[in-house]
């Protein structure tokens, strides 16, 4: 592994514009990631980890600072080559699951491969590897409403997989899963970070879910508040919710 | 990756199989409306150039005129002008093919135990040439037969069913006001006239035997009237000044009097029979196509509900790498496969639709290769042009903005 990190961000700053005038989101955020890490982002509600997520997957682009994605200039990029750097690096998991609900489990583990020319054989092969992989192999002609939720979670693992990225950014993953299913889902993320060195980038408000990872990144009103090793993190002020 | 966006439109038509059917049904009723009336229209508008055709093309009629005498005006056609002499020195005009001279009159015609009314026109060779009318049997009287006025004839389908039945007439000996005439062929039917008239009806016998052995009369020599042809349809009008000119000078008419002939063009008439039948067939086109348009608005609509109901889906496929043109792309082959099935359809619907109008109704139709094409690439582009807008919508949707939608 290279010595570059995959996720360079440095004094990234966000801003929306509202009737009130721009409301500041993120603020002076710096932060590097290397491959291979497994980090998660913790924060309470409104502190801006929702959209800091948002600009790490290339979903929307700082209002200022630089965010350097796998070495390149994401905020230099055009809309084709931003959803060109999602495909080919970055694969996503999301809290809803969001697959495809009228097609089928290969086929939706499969959509990425489309946006790369790939040919449908090499794609359901592909597909079905992955589905395999997440253990969901005898599965492909299913469709997502005939599986359950933690099913579901693993089958959009799998579509992340598909396109063979460096990077996972999963958005509250478990957030729609018990906590049995859950462990599951965070025992596969430890083992494609392990096993496979994907750098993985999980935001979370649960602390038991957030302990899967190596390091933790604390935000609270759009500053980071705390970076370091996951074992040498503070606890928590108040609650669960953090 | 064309392959993969079929793949792709095709579960998201099927997944909600009657409105894709609905949407399809504009289009198929808008189709097969267009082709079934441009298939009247048209069936109509041949109907019209059979009969122009079955009258001759590029013809002008010359007939006698009016006559002053002692002061008494006679209406045209009143006293024949017009002789055989003048039927040859038109026929040396450059620019006229044929010129046959006409001189008609009513007779009964026996054979064995029928008999029948008709019309017998003297006329020369020519006449066929003129009218663009073939034998479906035997063979035309010639030159000499005029030159020597024998008595041969020629017979209509109508006159041959009547008189000869299920005999073969050619050969057979018939009479005419009691002489005897050779039927030397028989015409190939020509069906109704622009006005009615059914041209098989009729008789046709050297000019010279007419006047001299049938019709007989005052002026011998004279015909009632000449149909003259042209060699081009733009030839025409320095033609009719040349051919007045001529009979002018050979009829002696002074300067600024009248003349006692008169000649017409008939081609006019004939225009403006095609030309009302082309309106007609023009209108029920656009009537049709006002249709098409509605099925193309149709497509625009549900395709602006699917855009909307799939803004997740969209914003999935956005983040997982689709750029805005593979989402254009996508919807736009929707609307595309749409509007192009839903053509086949319509197609196969309006020409059998045509036919069992054909059967039915005994309407002439016409199915035209242009025609499907013409309906085939309306539909292709309605499709294009009102799925281009919801495909255009849906690309341009921010990826966070439509994941996040519920």
């Amino acid at each position: 592994m290279s010595a570059d990190p995959i996720i360079r961000i440095e004094r990234l700053y966000k801003e929306y514009q509202t009737d009130a005038g721009p409301v500041p989101v993120l603020k002076d955020v710096t932060l590097d990631v290397m491959p291979g890490e497994f980090v998660a982002i913790m924060g309470p509600s409104g502190s801006g980890k929702s959209t800091f997520m948002n600009i790490l997957g290339c979903l929307d682009i700082p209002t200022s600072g630089t965010y350097l994605l796998n070495g390149r200039d994401v905020g230099a990029q055009s809309s084709d080559a931003l959803a060109h750097l999602r495909n080919e690096v970055i694969g996503f998991v999301f809290q809803g699951f969001n697959l495809l609900p009228r097609a089928s489990l290969e086929d939706n583990v499969a959509l990425p491969l489309i946006y790369r020319g790939v040919t449908r054989i090499e794609r359901l092969a592909r597909a079905n590897e992955m589905l395999a992989k997440v253990g969901l192999g005898g599965y492909s002609r299913s469709r997502p409403n005939q599986i359950s939720g933690g099913q579901q979670q693993r089958v959009a693992i799998a579509r992340a997989l598909a396109s063979q990225p460096k990077l996972i950014l999963a958005d509250e993953p478990t957030g729609n899963l018990d906590t049995h299913t859950s462990e599951e889902i965070m025992a596969l993320f430890t083992e494609l970070n392990k096993r496979d060195g994907i750098t993985i980038v999980l935001v979370t408000h649960e602390w038991d879910i957030a302990a899967g990872a190596q390091r933790l990144v604390r935000l609270a009103d759009g500053r980071v508040v705390y970076d370091g090793p996951m074992s040498e993190a503070p606890p928590l002020v108040s609650g669960a919710h953090a | 990756m064309i392959a993969a966006m079929l793949g792709e439109a095709w579960v998201a038509m099927g997944a909600n199989r009657l409105r894709t059917f609905l949407t399809m049904l504009g289009m198929v009723i808008g189709v097969s409306a267009v082709i079934l009336m441009l298939a009247v229209g048209q069936g109509a508008q041949k109907q019209v150039q059979d009969s122009i055709a079955s009258m001759g093309s590029n013809l002008f009629v010359v007939l006698s005129g009016s006559v002053t005498s002692g002061g008494v005006r006679m209406g045209g056609g009143a006293t024949p002008t017009l002789t055989l002499a003048d039927a040859q020195a038109l026929e040396e005009l450059p620019g006229i093919t044929a010129v046959a001279p006409s001189s008609p009159g009513t007779a009964q015609l026996v054979y064995g135990p029928n008999n029948w009314s008709t019309q017998v026109i003297g006329t020369s060779p020519s006449y066929l040439t003129v009218r663009d009318w073939t034998l479906s049997a035997g063979f035309p009287f010639t030159d000499s037969d005029v030159r020597s006025a024998t008595r041969v004839a020629l017979i209509g389908q109508t006159v041959a069913q009547n008189l000869f039945g299920e005999d073969d007439p050619v050969g057979k000996n018939m009479r005419i006001r009691g002489s005897p005439y050779v039927v030397l062929g028989v015409l190939a039917p020509k069906g109704q006239s622009l006005d009615g008239r059914d041209q098989d009806d009729t008789v046709l016998i050297p000019v010279t035997t007419a006047q001299r052995k049938l019709f007989g009369g005052q002026f011998i020599g004279t015909v009632r009237f000449m149909t003259v042809q042209a060699e081009s349809a733009e030839a025409m009008p320095a033609l009719e000044k040349s051919m007045t000119e001529l009979l002018r000078q050979r009829h002696r008419i002074r300067e600024g009097a009248d003349p006692d002939f008169m000649v017409r063009n008939l081609t006019a008439v004939a225009a403006t029979a095609a030309a009302t039948a082309q309106v007609m067939s023009l209108m029920l086109g656009a009537i049709a196509s006002i249709s098409l348009l509605v099925g193309g608005i149709g497509i625009m609509n549900i395709m602006l509900v699917s855009v909307t109901e799939r803004t997740r889906e969209i914003g999935i496929r956005m983040a997982i790498g689709a750029r805005q043109r593979d989402i254009l792309i996508q919807f736009l082959l929707e609307a595309i496969i749409i509007s192009v099935v839903g053509c086949f359809v319509g197609v196969v619907l309006g020409v059998g639709g045509a036919m069992l109008v054909q059967q039915l109704a005994n309407m002439t139709v016409v199915v035209t290769a242009s025609s499907v094409m013409l309906a085939f690439a309306v539909a292709a582009t309605v499709g294009v042009f009102f799925g281009y807008y919801p495909a255009r919508k849906a690309a341009g949707m921010r990826p966070i903005d439509a994941l996040r939608y519920q």
